[in-house]
């Protein structure tokens, strides 16, 4: 071994390698793992909760569970207790119901154009170079609505007429929150714009509204829904439960709403509005054309975000006696002969509400990114 | 055309039209809007006095004064039978409320804390399982949550002849959990005296420690000190008293665990819930406060001399709180709202009492109503207040 240190010319010297310990496989594990004591004992303590939690949650739902077979028979041992991991036989049995509850076979076909409809349009709109979106986008937030009461419920052009109370599993949960969410965006807008205005009265109304609906739990809403809308109602006008279940939540989210226009709102400099004002706009048309355009584009990721908490909160609705999605699970695990297996449908629908709300949560992130422009 | 000028700058300003005259418009609108408004209540008054009426259905506050004859399955603070008020049972249904999302703040604040610092571990492996857990716990709906606690977890243990047990005195099965309750006996109010001192002679210390390193620029170690005097005046108490306090404990006899303090099942399944998923949304509160505070700041509070436990305790946490503080209270309003959800699974909490059992015996809709969401508005008003009040309190002193 050479001990001598060799000199070199100035500007001759040769490149040489990083430590082989700082790159690669092994310097990431030195650098992310290793780098310290602490870390070494925090490196320990993560293995062994992966090693406590993986395997059984695999096991749960892959490698032990039960995926053939067509009745509960399979799914249970020898002395007829259910099996201790996840048995799909019961999501493939139950499938039509929590998908659709108890909607008539018949008529399925109704919702799965809707459906098609939706994804097209939906498709159409965030896909850059798709010409018509303007179009594609009104149809989704005007006509699409009004197409699929008339889909969903029948009674006219020749469609049979299906009773609400067959509406039930996914299904419903999908029509409670793109209603609640459809349906609050104007309301929570024109809240918004409310609760910024100059008029004192009608000032106080809109803060008093804000105020009063999210400062209330949603099951509040729904319970005062259920019972106290039938007293204000005259005598005979009796409405159905599902709808008095959509103003309860479409009010409630219209709050929320207005909260999140307003903060668009607040972020729009009022050089804008000046401007807007010097250009001799009146209040709606500046509204329409200046500060709305920026402002919604600003909310669209608190949109989404709303959108995702109302998503959760359908849920709720089973307390009122709806059928949605998770209602449906409940009500079949207490069925006689799958008795047992209500972990199954509790994974399966973790599964479901996961994969809706995480790529929402997703996509809004995108948007996020993609409109800020900014430094 | 000066001349002009000026007679028309001298003259009278231009007469507006009514209609065009913004204030007179404003005042327009609003009483449209009042009108309105005093009509639909008109409305919406007359139809439910009609409707009541006809339903037969008294109104007022009276019922709260009668006999509620129906019993409630937990009610840890007050004695409450069937044959006490509506009024007790609304007041333990509030305190089972107050007391569910007591605990799930304190552990949600505890999990949400520590998950939000390990998201910014620099071991890839827990930043990486803290990120699973956010976004497994925060897309998926509480009440689904709630469910798999209660009848996939809880529900599903063994009976109480095979319950699971820590160290033979807490015992967990299907039934709840079932653990040693402290008795206190005579003399214990010693220590609690003892304690109270304690606490003032802290604030006193605190006080006189500032002063004097104001004065001389001594530093005297206010938090150890404290510390020591809230553990070793309850101690000494205790000693001279000789321990005035017995664990009552529990055993199983018959079919069920008996004595000692039961937790129920519900109670367990809520606050692991509530707890697990707002500590979701706490963690990624806390990882954008301290993300927030500015790695300068660090090495301006280093440049000045602090050593890092002060630069983290006078430097970074203040500033991080700024961020953490508002939604962390929005986060905890959610939390006690969320705790409404108990109804679904029989926890009696206000709404399950109130809004279930009560609402179904007297049918009294609107005040039933009206007083669980007057709880609401009121504890998110109480919020909102603290907030207003600490935003004040902490808003950067600018020029």
């Amino acid at each position: 071994m050479n001990t001598q240190a060799r000199t070199y010319e100035v500007g001759t010297h040769p490149d040489m390698l990083p430590p082989p310990s700082t790159v690669g496989i092994q310097g990431w594990i030195r650098t992310n793992l290793l780098s310290s004591p602490t870390n070494i004992l925090l490196t320990m303590v993560a293995i062994y909760l992966i090693y406590a939690l993986f395997p059984p949650v695999l096991n749960f739902f892959i490698f032990d569970a039960i995926w053939n077979g067509n009745d509960s028979s399979v799914c249970r041992t020898k002395e007829g207790g259910p099996v201790a991991a996840a048995c799909w036989p019961f999501v493939k049995v139950w499938m039509k119901q929590l998908m659709y509850g108890r909607y008539p076979d018949a008529e399925l076909w109704r919702i799965n154009l809707s459906y098609l409809l939706f994804a097209g349009s939906v498709v159409a709109v965030t896909i850059p170079g798709v010409p018509g979106k303007k179009w594609t986008a009104i149809f989704l937030l005007f006509v699409f609505p009004v197409l699929c009461y008339f889909l969903f419920s029948g009674g006219s052009f020749g469609l049979s007429y299906v009773e609400t109370s067959e509406w039930g599993g996914l299904f419903l949960t999908l029509v409670i929150a793109f209603t609640g969410i459809i349906a609050s965006l104007p309301i929570g807008i024109v809240l918004a714009l409310g609760r910024r205005s100059n008029m004192p009265v009608i000032r106080a109304m809109c803060v008093a509204f804000i105020e009063l609906w999210r400062g209330v739990p949603l099951i509040t809403v729904l319970f005062m829904s259920s019972v106290m809308f039938p007293l204000f109602m005259p005598e005979g006008v009796n409405f159905d439960k599902l709808i008095r279940a959509l103003v309860g939540v479409t009010l409630f989210s219209a709050a929320y709403m207005a909260e999140v226009v307003r903060g668009g709102l607040q972020a729009i400099p009022k050089g804008q509005y000046e401007g807007a004002m010097a250009l001799g706009l009146n209040f709606p048309k500046m509204m329409y054309f200046i500060v709305m355009p920026q402002a919604l584009k600003m909310v669209i990721p608190g949109i989404v975000n709303t959108f995702i908490g109302l998503f959760k909160d359908t849920t709720l609705v089973s307390v009122i006696g709806l059928f949605d999605f998770l209602g449906m699970v409940q009500s079949a695990s207490t069925n006689p002969e799958w008795l047992g297996f209500v972990n199954t449908g509790y994974a399966f629908a973790a599964l479901v509400y996961w994969v809706f709300c995480f790529s929402m949560s997703q996509f809004s992130q995108h948007i996020e990114r993609k409109l800020h422009t900014g430094h | 055309m000066a001349a002009e000028n000026i007679t028309i700058a001298e003259s009278e300003p231009p007469k507006i039209a009514l209609w065009n005259d913004p204030q007179a418009r404003a005042l327009f609108f609003q009483i449209i809007v009042l009108g309105g408004l005093i009509f639909c209540g008109g409305f919406i008054v007359n139809n439910t006095m009609e409707n009541l009426a006809r339903q037969g259905i008294a109104s007022g506050f009276g019922f709260l004064k009668t006999t509620a004859g129906f019993a409630i399955g937990y009610s840890p603070f007050l004695e409450y039978s069937e044959e006490n008020t509506y009024f007790r049972a609304l007041v333990v249904g509030l305190l089972n409320t107050i007391l569910v999302a007591g605990i799930g703040v304190f552990f949600a604040t505890v999990i949400g804390f520590i998950v939000g610092v390990a998201r910014l571990s620099n071991n890839w492996l827990i930043a990486k399982i803290a990120l699973v857990y956010i976004e497994i716990l925060r897309n998926i709906p509480l009440l689904l949550q709630i469910f798999v606690w209660y009848f996939g977890v809880l529900r599903s243990l063994p009976g109480p002849s095979q319950s699971a047990s820590v160290a033979d005195s807490i015992f967990i099965n299907n039934r709840g959990m079932f653990a040693p309750k402290p008795v206190f006996e005579d003399g214990f109010s010693v220590i609690v005296i003892a304690f109270l001192v304690a606490v003032f002679a802290i604030i006193f210390l605190k006080k006189w420690a500032k002063n004097r390193q104001d004065e001389t620029g001594r530093i005297f170690p206010v938090f150890w000190a404290s510390f020591g005097m809230l553990i070793a005046f309850p101690l000494l108490a205790a000693t001279v008293t000789k321990f005035p306090m017995i664990w009552e404990p529990t055993a199983l006899k018959g079919f069920n665990f008996h004595g000692g303090m039961e937790i129920p099942p519900e109670l367990v399944a809520l606050t692991l819930a509530l707890s697990t998923y707002t500590a979701a949304f706490i963690a990624e509160i806390v990882r954008a406060g301290i993300t927030s505070v500015n790695k300068g700041q660090t090495e301006a509070s280093y440049a000045l001399g602090l050593r890092p436990g002060p630069t983290l305790r006078l430097v970074i946490i203040p500033q991080a709180l700024r961020v953490i503080i508002p939604p962390l209270t929005s986060q905890y309003l959610n939390l006690t709202k969320n705790s409404s959800l108990a109804a679904a699974i029989a926890y009696p909490d206000i709404v399950l009492v109130f809004g279930g059992t009560v609402l179904m015996q007297t049918g009294q809709a609107i005040e039933i109503i009206s007083i669980i969401m007057g709880f609401y508005l009121l504890v998110s008003l109480l919020i909102s207040m603290f907030m207003n009040w600490y935003n004040s309190k902490m808003a950067l002193v600018e020029r």
